[in-house]
């Protein structure tokens, strides 16, 4: 008799761990291989529990040496690249085409590799030492802004979530990520790439739902830093701006065509930086001119 | 009443360190070293070979290659021709992947280096698997990354690379210093030939086999070896576009003499005599360590060590008394022994320098104190010393020594140290001792030195520039800074 295959259940990603959403409900999606897959319609709860998540998980993740989130950024690129193939055969079951699929992940791969290095590079170009008038040492340094909400991009699979991830977690951040809708089978195996890959738990968070029904919620929630929409849907747009006046979030409209590879930068991390300055007197005491 | 004695501190005790050496046995010698030319191992020209030996035993490692002007020759072309028709033309995203493999080449193969380190140089294996071959892989990893952002580092100017680097590197950090120069100049574009130091190829010569495996285009680096006429046919040789070197002072300034009136470029990072300074309201204990570490850190050849201690007057009977406690404390000997704190000076001729400046020193009227502590009668070992009552005109006050010797003065005002710190030839580094921030401003806005740590000495890291003022050298290793010396705008 012919081998049964065992079918993959897609459930979200939490805190390192992958639960079913706490609402039991779910959305069905088509394969091209014609089976459904039933992905987890995720509830504001889901959303909530992350945030406290993703709020724990800053501190320890923020103050890692930026080298070794280039370690872990790096490590992340590693695991993808020999998880390949499966990333190509997932996302020929979403529809994409064979040359597609293999663009979409080595573009991936290599966005991650790209990102790797900046973790302990944006900070020397976006530092100053301020030639202040008076006798002090000020310098001006970015430090993250805290919890980023991340509404990933609808129409790319992979390309389009690391895009969003990699420079928000380059720059010590932490996120919850809505992965696309149509396409959320990928993100999720991605969060399995990054369960194995040294990212502690809790850092990149995954859920899959539905943007209409969440948007409010990602926007209004208190305890989020900065939100980012990858994806224009004018009347969630306006949404999101007002609610996110509720405490002051930044807002950030990345929608971009991110197979473009112009569409990389370490603007993308200063979005979501904050910049501090220091003050600090210098004694002035001493030789006025220095003789040698 | 009596004035009180200032408590001794206790280390006496029954316990002794048990050995606790280091495996040998997973490491992988040949018993001769070939050249590392256009991606081969070569025999050399010359057809001779010198000895690679352990400085703390004196015996015979392995042969080594004597490279001479004909094999420069090949090397130098090699990399030419790996810069016209590969390194050059290869998108930069994927010259960065070929730095990134070598980084996790040196990762995995971590322990075989420290060892071998250890063995061809003499430092303690503590510093060699702690300090020298972490960082070196590190410093590949973060100019891995820097491969494709050159754009953003020089923004408005377009950088290019400027072809091939002759490189040339001294003995005390050998594979880390390999890493300084071989990363930068691999993520800006350039090739790459590289020169060790005569009595430590053999690290160099195993990153040449990492280079190897890592599949980077033959000719992409090269590593010859030899003695100071190899360095100085690189240093001649028509088609090198930069020369790197990091070494004496002397040899810096025949160098960049010797470049003179070419379009070569050059970088020096040549020899120090750092001050490090402390104030009284220092936390003591830790600037003992501090001190410590400062110069006896890799035996005292290290090029920014603080080889001048300047203690304010009113610490100074405290400081120079806990000092000599901790001196007592500090182990010397095999360096393949975990517990070593101070391992064997890296070659014969280097230890007959050490002990002639010792002689220099006490003729010059300093007082000399050296640990009780025993030596082993083989190899190149000297006891960790201190020189008191020294003044700003002794020698050893002044030249670099790059051995375990202090050389100490005392001070009592900020100007009066300030005037002393700065009244010599070199400016490489300096560490200033005290609980007043103001105080470390104002130290070093005012100290001529490429390096000022407060309150810690001999930090490294990738993204830290490093390099001298004065004839300590020029250009920057390390950081942003340190990809200006490979690119043109």
């Amino acid at each position: 008799m012919e081998r049964i295959e065992v079918l993959k259940t897609y459930k979200i990603f939490i805190g390192g761990q992958f639960p079913r959403t706490e609402s039991g409900r779910y959305y069905p999606l088509k394969l091209k291989n014609n089976m459904t897959v039933n992905v987890s319609l995720s509830s504001r709860k889901d959303f909530r529990n992350a945030v406290v998540i993703a709020r724990g998980a800053f501190s320890g993740w923020s103050s890692r040496a930026a080298f070794n989130r280039g370690q872990i950024l790096y490590r992340i690129a590693e695991m993808l690249e020999g998880r390949k193939e499966q990333f190509l055969e997932e996302l020929k079951q979403l529809g994409y085409s064979a040359a597609a699929a293999k663009k979409e992940v080595e573009q991936s791969i290599d966005r991650l590799v790209y990102y790797a290095g900046w973790c302990d590079k944006y900070q020397q170009m976006f530092s100053a030492v301020n030639p202040v008038a008076t006798a002090h040492f000020n310098f001006s340094v970015p430090e993250p802004m805290g919890v980023v909400a991340i509404l990933a991009d609808e129409s790319t699979a992979l390309l389009g979530l690391i895009s969003a991830v990699a420079p928000c977690i380059a720059g010590g951040n932490t996120c919850i990520v809505l992965a696309s809708e149509s396409k959320p089978t990928c993100s999720i195996t991605f969060a399995e790439v990054l369960a194995t890959s040294d990212v502690p738990g809790g850092v990149v968070n995954i859920i899959t739902g539905s943007r209409k029904e969440l948007h409010a919620h990602f926007s209004s929630h208190m305890d989020v830093n900065a939100i980012i929409n990858c994806n224009f849907e004018k009347d969630f747009n306006k949404t999101i701006g007002e609610n996110a006046s509720l405490n002051v979030k930044r807002v950030f409209t990345w929608n971009k065509n991110w197979s473009d590879e112009k569409e990389q930068g370490p603007y993308f991390i200063t979005d979501l930086q904050e910049i501090k300055t220091t003050w600090h007197p210098i004694e002035n005491i001493g030789v006025s001119g220095i003789k040698y | 009443m009596a004035k009180k004695e200032p408590k001794k501190l206790e280390y006496f005790t029954d316990w002794k360190y048990a050995p606790s050496p280091e495996a040998t046995d997973h490491i992988r010698l040949q018993k001769q070293y070939e050249l590392f030319i256009n991606g081969k191992f070569v025999k050399p020209n010359s057809g001779k070979y010198f000895d690679t030996i352990n400085p703390a035993t004196e015996e015979k490692i392995s042969s080594i290659a004597e490279a001479n002007d004909k094999d420069v020759d090949s090397a130098v072309n090699a990399a030419r021709g790996a810069y016209d028709k590969t390194w050059s033309k290869m998108p930069a995203k994927e010259r960065a992947k070929y730095i990134y493999r070598i980084a996790r080449l040196i990762q995995e193969r971590a322990r075989e280096l420290s060892v071998i380190e250890t063995l061809d140089g003499g430092k303690s294996i503590r510093e060699s698997r702690d300090i020298d071959v972490p960082l070196a892989a590190n410093h590949f990893f973060y100019y891995a990354g820097w491969a494709d952002k050159l754009e953003y580092a020089f923004p408005n100017r377009h950088p290019k690379s400027l072809g091939v680097a002759g490189q040339v590197i001294p003995w005390n950090f050998p594979l880390l210093m390999a890493a300084w120069k071989i990363a930068p100049a691999l993520a800006t574009g350039n090739t790459v030939v590289l020169k060790p130091a005569e009595t430590t190829s053999l690290t160099a010569l195993k990153l040449a086999e990492i280079i190897q495996e890592s599949g980077l285009p033959d000719g992409v680096v090269n590593i010859i070896t030899g003695h100071g006429p190899v360095g100085a046919s690189m240093v001649n040789h028509k088609d090198i576009n930069k020369i790197a070197f990091t070494g004496s002072t002397n040899v810096g300034k025949w160098i960049q003499k010797a470049v003179a009136g070419t379009d070569k470029r050059l970088t020096l990072e040549l020899g120090g005599k750092a001050a490090n300074i402390i104030f009284e309201d220092a936390p003591i204990n830790q600037a003992v360590e501090g001190i410590i570490n400062g110069i006896f850190f890799n035996q005292g050849h290290v090029c920014c060590a603080g080889s001048r201690l300047f203690v304010q007057e009113s610490v100074a009977e405290e400081v120079i008394h806990k000092l000599k406690d901790r001196l007592e404390t500090l182990i010397v000997g095999d360096p393949l022994d975990k517990n070593t704190d101070i391992g064997a000076i890296n070659s014969k001729m280097q230890l007959n320098k050490i002990n002639e400046y010792l002689k220099i020193g006490v003729n010059d009227g300093a007082e000399m104190y050296q640990s009780s502590c025993t030596i082993p009668k083989k190899g190149f070992f000297v006891r960790p010393t201190l020189f008191l009552n020294t003044s700003q005109s002794h020698r050893i006050s002044q030249e670099e020594i790059f051995g375990p010797v202090l050389a100490i003065q005392t001070f009592r005002t900020i100007e009066e140290v300030i005037e002393k710190a700065n009244n010599i030839p070199y400016g490489l580094s300096a560490g200033v001792w005290t609980d007043k921030g103001s105080r470390i401003f104002n130290l070093t806005s005012k100290l001529r030195a490429g390096v000022v740590w407060a309150n810690t000495y001999n930090k490294f890291d990738p993204t830290s520039p490093f390099g001298g003022y004065k004839e300590s050298g020029f250009g920057r290793e390390g950081g942003l800074h340190g990809l200006m010396p490979y690119l043109k705008f």
